[in-house]
Order: structure tokens, then sequence, then C-alpha cells
């Protein structure tokens, strides 16, 4: 198992301390600052493995850096201390943004990235809790993630716990018959410590979610399965932060957040082809040049 | 050790749900959950003791195995419980991936496995959850055998920080393992000893594996008796033994020939000390209609099944 990088997770600390006193404009100009670096980071993940899912890591990235560097309470130096946080990446897929900003919040050392799918590497093509701090279950194959954070919720529920559970999910992850299994259960046991956000890219592998099995009225179907609703800009740090505080209302979250598939990268944004294709040398510098 | 069988049968469910209450009283971190199956997972007197350590998510399996790895994550220890077919079947990838691959402690229960609910059909029989089972790595799996072992088995499990898989059986069965027989991964029980011929059984076919060896004795033919608790891992000592030290291997499961026990020991010995063998199974067939005992007679898992696959292997079928 990789292990914490002592000097990163000593800046991540000083990171959350810092905004934890801080304006809404501080704190976005940070997580819009690590969001860059993490974007940067998966190009060349992406670009050193010739394999890899960018468009979707970069619809989620902004709102994995929220959720590690602005709201979830975690030590990189413990991450498996018992009243942590729980965060559960259900389209494993987008496993590249993951790890890298684990990374960036000191879970283990930057360097390893440079591993992402080569052999022997702890980091494969989908997270693996046994092999990477940070990583609560195995994900990869869609609707697994959402009933595995059900029932983290539902622990804490049972003990009477604070800790709170956030799971992300993919729109086009939504067809998964699992999935509503578990919003069915969330809302029965009435978990208000769960939150899950659908990053609503409209995109799936192979064409528009509409245009495979239409998703919409998506925020009436959360709605209707006694979930409290909030759609977000997923793109924007101050709306991401303020929809995942806690319930108001007793029942488990959904944020519905519209984001953009390959968000950052002007030839990659909203294109169907960039589910997993690989940039070309020329394109890696072109990306990174717009990411900086 | 001695033969402790006697024509006395016990209630497995019942020695599975009195354990698991046993335990829960004693460690609260133990919870179950199930599938609308409180009743037929015979979770009833679990639900008085701790109401709220009763998990039911209704009618869906894939969440009912996601869930348990949730729990386990919490710091919980969920016996996850359901008819089998369904459990293994619905469910097998969320048991690969959340509970077997995650690495989870998330006990899985298959309640009424093989030809239980004979009547019902084959969408009923749990006769290929051995054989998935076993294709998952780092899965443990469970076949007691009656009672003693059964609770052995709850024991183990909610002791044991990894997933398993136990296979609770639905029949009333004789008492076969002999007191202190130890019970772990990797560990079987020899209850007769011979030179000529070896059974191998599991679950319902070990009484009828002893009460075959007892036929083949009065006839002169020694038999050695294994029950193999855990088809995996398996005792390989106790099985490369006995590949080495009698004529030929009869294994015996209520389960598909495809995959499961016999498969398991064919695999070994092929390997490392190679022998006849017979296995004793489902021939790779959906079974007809039929109570439980009458699709065992259909396929030989019977006493004289056994008895006449062991002198088969031992050239004595022509002259019986």
């Amino acid at each position: 198992m990789l292990v914490a990088d002592p000097p990163l997770a000593a800046e991540y600390r000083d990171l959350r301390v810092r905004l934890a006193d801080a304006t809404v404009q501080e704190k976005v100009a940070e997580l819009q600052k690590i969001s860059l670096a993490v974007r940067r980071s998966v190009v060349e993940m992406i670009a050193t493995a010739k394999l890899g899912h960018i468009g979707g890591d970069f619809s989620v990235t902004d709102i994995l850096v929220t959720c590690f560097a602005g709201v979830l309470n975690l030590d990189p130096t413990r991450p498996l201390r018992e009243d942590r946080d729980r965060f559960v990446l259900s389209k494993g897929h987008c496993a590249a943004s993951l790890y890298s900003t684990l990374a960036y919040c000191g879970f283990f050392p930057r360097s390893e990235l440079a591993t992402f799918m080569a052999p022997l590497s702890a980091l494969n093509g989908h997270p693996n809790r046994v092999k990477v701090p940070g990583v609560e279950t195995n994900s990869g194959p869609l609707g697994h993630g959402f009933p595995v954070a059900t029932g983290a919720a539902l622990a804490a529920k049972l003990d009477g716990a604070s800790w709170r559970t956030v799971v992300v999910l993919g729109d086009g992850e939504m067809q998964e018959g699992s999935n509503w299994e578990a919003a069915m259960t969330a809302s029965h046991y009435e978990l208000a410590n769960l939150t899950a956000i659908v990053d609503r890219n409209r995109l799936q592998q192979g064409a528009r979610t509409e245009d495979t099995k239409s998703l919409e009225p998506f925020g009436d179907k959360w709605r209707s399965f006694g979930w409290e609703l909030r759609e977000v800009d997923g793109h924007d740090h101050a709306a991401l932060l303020q929809a995942l505080e806690p319930s108001t209302t007793g029942k488990p979250v959904a944020i519905v957040a519209h984001t953009i598939k390959g968000k950052g990268v002007s030839f990659m944004e909203d294109r169907v082809e960039w589910h997993h294709k690989v940039p070309s040398p020329e394109q890696v510098r072109a990306a990174l040049e717009e990411l900086r | 050790m001695s033969i402790v069988t006697d024509a006395t049968t016990y209630d497995c469910r019942q020695a599975f749900a009195d354990e698991l209450i046993r335990l829960a009283e004693a460690d609260e971190r133990i919870v179950a959950v199930c599938n609308d199956s409180v009743g037929s997972s015979n979770l009833v007197g679990f639900r008085e003791r701790f109401p709220h350590r009763l998990i039911n998510v209704g009618i869906a399996e894939q969440d009912l195995v996601g869930v348990g790895a949730g729990l386990a994550n919490g710091g919980k220890i969920p016996f996850v419980s359901a008819a089998a077919p369904f459990l293994t079947g619905r469910a097998l990838e969320q048991i690969k991936a959340d509970a077997a691959y995650s690495n989870t402690h998330v006990v899985l229960c298959g309640q009424s496995p093989g030809m239980a609910y004979g009547e019902l059909g084959p969408t009923h029989h749990s006769i290929e959850d051995l054989s998935w089972m076993r294709a998952v790595a780092d899965l443990p799996v469970v076949v007691p055998a009656d009672p003693e072992q059964t609770r052995a088995a709850v024991r183990w499990a909610a002791a044991n920080p990894g997933p398993s898989y136990l296979r609770i059986p639905r029949f009333k069965v004789p008492a076969v393992t002999p007191p202190d027989a130890p019970f772990g991964p990797g560990i079987a029980n020899t209850l007769t000893d011979g030179d000529d011929v070896t059974v191998i059984a599991v679950g319902t076919l070990v009484s009828r594996a002893l009460a075959a060896a007892e036929r083949l004795r009065a006839e002169g033919i020694g038999v050695r008796v294994i029950n193999m608790p855990f088809v995996d891992p398996l005792d390989v000592d106790v099985v490369l033994a006995a590949a080495r030290e009698t004529r030929g291997i009869v294994t015996a499961e209520e389960a598909t020939v495809s995959g499961g026990l016999g498969a398991a020991v064919a695999s070994l010995v092929v390997a490392e000390s190679p022998v006849r063998m017979r296995i004793l199974g489902v021939p790779g067939v959906f079974a007809p209609t039929g109570s439980a005992e009458f699709l065992l007679e259909h396929f030989g898992l019977t006493t004289d099944g056994i008895v006449a696959a062991a002198r088969e292997l031992l050239g004595h079928g022509l002259h019986s």
C-alpha cells in the first residue's frame, strides 16, 4: 500500500486551517489553483500511460477538489481513522483525477502519479482500497459505489456518529438499477448524513445520455425517491461548497452538478470522443498551455 | 475419530440463527442485512432481540451486498443473508468487487442452498453457487454439514477479518461432527479411516457418505470419509494423502459438477498425485421438478449412489 507523503500532508493540513478562516473568495482561489494542478497532472498521467478517461476526469475534477480540499474531514497520515468522513468515487473509471487529487492532498507522493497504470503500480486503472490510501471501496464496474456509500452512512447512523459519507456518481451510471435500489434504501433509512453528487456532464461512453437512455426529468426522479435536491454548476467551487452543506430536511442530499465533459481544454469540451481518447504529443502541449 | 452420527436430525438454520444472536449479544458490531427474507433467512429472533441491527433493504440483492460492504467499511460486521441462488447469482459482481476484491469483512450467508427449493424449479435451485463463489479470489467458501459445524462457521466468519461465503443448509441433518473437531480454512475432518477408497463430501452428503462407508465395510471395503467444510481453501494435505493411500476418490456435493468440490479436488490431485475419481453432483443439467429428496435420488446423491460409485472405482461394479 502507498503511504502518506509527510510534507504534502502537512501542506494539506495547513491549507485546511487556512481555508477554515478564509473568505469564500479566498477559498475559491485556493481550490481553483488545486483543480488546475490536478488537471495538468491528469493530462501527463494519461499521456504517459496512453490510457485513461480524460473527459470524465475533467468534468469531475472540481467536485473532487472541493470535497477533499474544502469539505471532508480526513487525515492523510491516518487514512483509516475511524471517525473520518467517507468518500466514494462510484464512477471509478475517473481514477486519474481521484489519484491526482489524493496526491495533491498528501495521501501519497506526487511522484507516484507517473506510474499510473504501469505494470505493478498501485495506481490501477480503477481505484483499489487495499493499495491506495483515501480509497474506501474498489470501484470501476458502474452501480457499485452508491450502495456501499449507503451502507457506510447507515453504519454511522446506527452508531450516532457524526462523520458523513459523500458518493460521486456519473450521470450515465444512473442507468444502473442498483443505484436506484440504493436511492430507495437511503431515503427509507433517512440517511441525512449521505450526500450523492451526480457529475451531470450529459455524455456517456458512446453518445449523449439523453440519446442513449434518457434521464430527464432527472431532478424530479431524485425528489420522488425521497431526496433533498440541490442543483449547481459543477465547476463553481463556491456553489459546490454551499451545496455540500449538511441536509436541512433530514433527507439524504442529492447534488446534481451540471458539468462539461473535458472541462478546461477547449478541444475536448463536450465531445463524446474524449471519453477515453489519448491526446497526441501536440494535443498534450496545447492542453497544458490552456491549463496554465 | 469415531462416527458420531445417529438417527436424530437437527436444524442447521436454527443453529445459524441461535449462534448469530449469541455472538451479537457479545459484539454490537454484528448486524444482519437481508432482502425481504427475515423469515426465510431465519432472522425473526434476531429482529426481536436487535430491531435496529436488522437492516432490510427490500428486494434488491445488488444493493444488499453493497450496503453490507459499506456497513463493514463503517466498522460493522454484517451478516448478509438471502436465498443462496439470488445472493450469489444476482449479486455476483458485488460479491467480487465490493466484498472480496475490496477485502471487506462481509459474511455472505446463502440460505436454502442446493435442491432445498426442489419443487420451485431450477431458478430457485442453488447448484451453481459453489462454482461461482470458488471462482472469486480471496473468498473462503464454507459448507457446514451439521448444526455443530454451522455454529463453528458463524463463529469463524465473525472473527475472520475478511469476506466469506457460508452455505447454510435447509434440511435437518444428523450430527456428524466429532466433539472438539478443529474448524478453519484448509482443515477437513476425517470421519472414518480406510485404505481402499476415499469419499470426500460436503453438507447434506456427509451423513450419506458415512452410511455408505458402513455398508461397504460390511463387504470388507475400507472407506475413508472426509468432511470438507472449506471447499475453498481445501485441506490439501488430507486430499493428497487420500490420493496416495487409497485407490480412488469419490466426491459428493449438492451442486453442479461444473466447478464445485469435485472439480477442486480433481484439479489438485491431477497436478500432484493422479488417482481415479468419481464426481457426484448435478451433471450439467437443469433439474426436473420434484421435492429435494426426490431430486437427490434422481441424481444419485444418496447412500446407494455413493456405494455404487465407490464399488465402480474399485472395479467391483460388474459383480455387485
